[in-house]
């Protein structure tokens, strides 16, 4: 089986980790309620899709 | 050589692939509108359409053949006497998925698969409009570039004859000097 040569670095391992990056949402304006939604996605605060309701209200 | 059926596999096996796109089917006969996970619903609506088109036809070879999907015979009972007549007069597109979101949990993104049960006229009105703006912004193109091209000719027509006008005033001046 395959096994590390060598112990990896502080630096090497801080250098890979500083990658992890988190990706903001992409959101727009509900065209409905106004309220922030994911695009091409049903709005989770009044349930509706191009005007249409789709689903019940959570809130 | 066959070409492999697009989108997601399902469950374990090709037997439990074919499971529960049936079980899907059948509730969202028996339902009309069905919450699932987007990959499940995208493998449904093709099923789910060619088994409409088969109730649309009505005939006991088609009826035999929705039942070897759809097990359930008063759902079949049901798609072939109320839902089939209500797709009459549309030519296909008779679900449609709308997409929900992540859900808790497993973030696994969510959609809604319904049977479209709004009358044909609404989608007339909606092909009509954009061919009726697409003509009227083809008409603003074709008169915006004449008007451009007017304006164009305009001032490089006024720049030449001023051109010709201080040339001639130059060498006037120099036979002067």
């Amino acid at each position: 089986m395959a096994v590390p040569k060598r112990k990896m670095s502080r630096s090497n391992t801080r250098h890979r980790r500083s990658q992890w990056k988190a990706a903001a949402v992409a959101l727009v304006s509900c065209p409905q309620c106004r309220s922030p939604r994911r695009p091409h996605t049903a709005c989770e605060t009044c349930g509706t899709y191009n005007r249409r309701q789709v689903i019940e209200p959570s809130a | 050589m066959p070409k492999p059926t697009k989108g997601a596999r399902l469950g374990g096996s090709p037997a439990h692939e074919r499971l529960i796109l049936a079980n899907l089917a059948t509730q969202l006969f028996q339902h009309g509108r069905i919450r699932t996970t987007e990959a499940k619903a995208k493998r449904l609506r093709p099923l789910a359409e060619k088994l409409i088109t088969k109730a649309k036809k009505g005939d006991i070879h088609n009826r035999r053949q929705v039942l070897t999907v759809v097990r359930d015979k008063s759902v079949v009972h049901h798609l072939f006497t109320e839902i089939a007549p209500t797709f009459a007069e549309r030519p296909g597109g008779y679900t449609r998925i709308t997409k929900l979101g992540p859900r808790r949990g497993d973030a696994a993104p969510m959609a809604v698969i319904e049977l479209v049960s709004e009358p044909m006229n609404a989608v007339r009105v909606g092909r009509t409009a954009p061919a009726e703006a697409a003509e009227a912004a083809e008409q603003g193109q074709t008169e915006a570039p004449a008007q451009e091209s007017a304006a164009q000719e305009a001032p490089e027509a006024a720049v030449a004859e001023s051109a010709e006008a201080a040339v001639p005033a130059e060498g006037s001046g120099e036979t002067k000097a």
